[in-house]
């Protein structure tokens, strides 16, 4: 095709607002990641608007000295870690025989997985269940209420129906291998793109969630990093500050370390997902394709 | 593809019996379920996890038409009065209702309103472009806001709309507003929440519009600039209408999902100053039942709950047959 002089200044001012809006989307971020290295008198007296400001680490030392934040960092890593491994386990399992066009009664299977995308108990029964269950106040409370995403699993069913020839799992059944067998050994090697996209989505639901820790968990050193994050950002909470120093400079220390604590909890999601991102459009695609 | 269907049938029929010539449909049955015993094992964990954290609530609900009293258990719980509907004419009849159904049904239309066309429109845009670099850059960085939780994103609102120091703030003084804070001013809340919504969900609902466009086929492209066809002309007559069945799938399910305002959001982001206009159901139902002194009052919670749910399905359902009566994509 011929570009014309026309069609470079149309495709010259859709850059243009590209751009605009490029930099609309990073300059909040870029904003807390320069507050964070400027000193808290600057960021008090809001004297930041794009660069930092007398540079200065010392809401790092902040976050650095709070405990709350480690122990919600740990407890995070711990709950994602293991929430991910079951979450993925439970989607992978249940998204391969319902790919099965041979599995007795799939449709029935199906249907009892897809009422639950509409139709709920809703908040309290759930929460009387996990009462009576015992779980409250632990880890399984954190993880396991929705720690299956039905959608997912349709998501996977179709990626599997779709981008994996039926041909390489019916020469492996005519050598006898079981569906556990073929399920291991065939399907989730050649699924491996859209088994990363699952653990990332789990692993960046489970890091950024705060609710099922509002509800089901009471006592502070078993919440997660949200948890916290909600306490010095939202609340406004000064559990851990200096009682040696004067309301101002207390004021300030509060306004430092949110900025800091935003980087310090967001930093490692927002570094995992460039790596994932090549994988991504393509598995959203194929599973949006309704199967 | 039935073809192919029909020799796999045939093939796992005559693995399957040894005996040939016309079977029994039940012992064929029987046979098919036997040869995959291991796919059933393998969808146990997923069948019991659901039947428990979603069927088992679903037979809890009943409690919204009794008075639930934790000795006495869900089934043990007597039935309310007026045939069990007790709580929800007390829900629908309380001074709140109004506003609460009010709050909820503003928030999501302005967000359907808001996040519908806004991703279109980037995503026409991205296509536009034939710099590969370019395109694919723009898109990435457009969808990393949405894996900052929604925790920070409040935060963030709050701080930026702070009214001694907020860099927002300082914004909307140039622009002659004086004071922002949502956190103070109630009619804030909406404009704030939406704004933010769209900051950072624009870019990760395009994508799904990105890949609609990148599947056009080139030919229909290369067809209407033979034609004659400018690149709005094509963006209009081609573009648009193949994003339009995904569009009305989307629309679909946001419609269906209207009652659902988003309780993590709404609640960060209240306060006793912006109740009036950030008082929905959700957050409404969490502080009557966990808020409460004494007894805490599960059945009213549950009814609260049910009557958000039933809307949502109505609502679902209605558009879907709406939009199958105009001839369009159906959800279901």
């Amino acid at each position: 095709m011929k570009t014309s002089k026309n069609d470079k200044i149309f495709e010259g001012v859709i850059m243009g607002f590209l751009v605009l809006f490029v930099l609309i989307t990073l300059y909040p971020l870029i904003y807390i990641i320069s507050c964070s290295f400027s000193s808290p008198k600057s960021v008090f007296f809001g004297e930041v608007a794009f660069l930092p400001k007398e540079l200065s680490v010392e809401s790092y030392k902040l976050v650095f000295e709070d405990d709350r934040i480690w122990r919600g960092y740990l407890n995070t890593i711990i709950y994602t870690t293991v929430g991910t491994l079951i979450s993925v386990f439970l989607s992978f399992t249940a998204a391969y025989p319902l790919s099965r066009k041979d599995l007795v009664g799939r449709k029935w299977i199906m249907m009892y997985y897809v009422i639950t995308m509409f139709f709920s108990g809703g908040l309290i029964p759930t929460y009387l269940l996990v009462s009576n269950l015992q779980i409250l106040d632990t880890m399984w409370a954190f993880i396991l209420p929705g720690c299956l995403s039905v959608y997912n699993v349709v998501v996977i069913r179709t990626y599997i129906t779709t981008a994996i020839p039926y041909d390489v799992q019916e020469s492996a059944m005519m050598d006898g291998a079981s569906g556990i067998g073929i399920f291991v050994r065939i399907i989730l090697p050649l699924a491996k793109p859209i088994l990363a996209i699952m653990a990332l989505f789990y692993l960046v639901g489970y890091w950024n969630s705060y609710f099922n820790a509002l509800i089901y968990m009471s006592s502070d050193e078993k919440y997660p990093l949200q948890m916290v994050l909600r306490a010095i950002l939202i609340e406004n909470d000064t559990q851990s500050m200096d009682p040696s120093q004067t309301t101002a400079e207390q004021a300030m220390m509060r306004e430092s370390l949110k900025y800091s604590s935003i980087v310090v909890s967001t930093v490692p999601i927002l570094f995992i997902y460039p790596f994932i991102s090549k994988y991504f459009e393509k598995g959203l695609m194929v599973g949006s394709l309704k199967g | 593809m039935t073809g192919k269907e029909g020799v796999r049938e045939t093939m796992a029929e005559t693995a399957g019996s040894p005996v040939k010539g016309p079977k029994k449909k039940g012992a064929l049955l029987l046979n098919k379920v036997k040869k995959n015993t291991s796919l059933y094992i393998l969808l146990l964990p997923s069948v019991i996890i659901l039947f428990i954290f979603c069927y088992i609530p679903m037979y809890g609900v009943i409690i919204a038409f009794k008075d639930y009293n934790s000795f006495l258990g869900i089934g043990g719980s007597p039935w309310t009065d007026y045939y069990g509907f007790k709580h929800f004419i007390n829900f629908v009849t309380s001074s709140d209702f109004s506003l609460i159904i009010k709050n909820t049904l503003l928030i999501s239309f302005t967000s359907v309103l808001v996040n519908t066309p806004f991703p279109i429109i980037l995503a026409l845009m991205i296509n536009e472009v034939r710099l590969k670099w370019f395109r694919k850059s723009v898109q990435t960085i457009s969808y990393a806001p949405y894996f900052v939780s929604v925790v920070v994103i409040v935060g963030m609102c709050a701080a930026f709309t702070n009214p001694d120091n907020g860099v927002f703030t300082r914004f909307a003084e140039l622009l002659g507003f004086s004071d922002i804070s949502y956190q103070l001013h109630s009619e804030w809340f909406l404009p704030v929440y939406l704004i933010s919504g769209l900051w950072q969900g624009c870019g990760w609902w395009a994508i799904i519009y990105v890949g609609t466009l990148s599947n056009v086929d080139p030919e229909l492209h290369e067809a209407a600039v033979i034609d004659g066809a400018g690149r709005i002309k094509r963006i209009i007559h081609i573009n648009i209408p193949t994003i339009i069945p995904i569009a009305t799938i989307m629309l679909i399910m946001s419609i269906g999902n209207l009652l659902n305002v988003g309780f993590e959001k709404v609640y960060l982001m209240q306060t006793d100053l912006n109740v009036e206009s950030s008082e929905i159901i959700a957050t409404y139902l969490y502080k009557q039942t966990f808020f409460s002194k004494g007894m805490k009052p599960y059945s009213y919670g549950a009814a609260v709950g049910l009557f958000n749910t039933v809307i949502n399905l109505i609502f679902l359902f209605g558009a879907n047959f709406i939009s199958k009566k105009a001839g369009g994509e159906t959800l279901l």
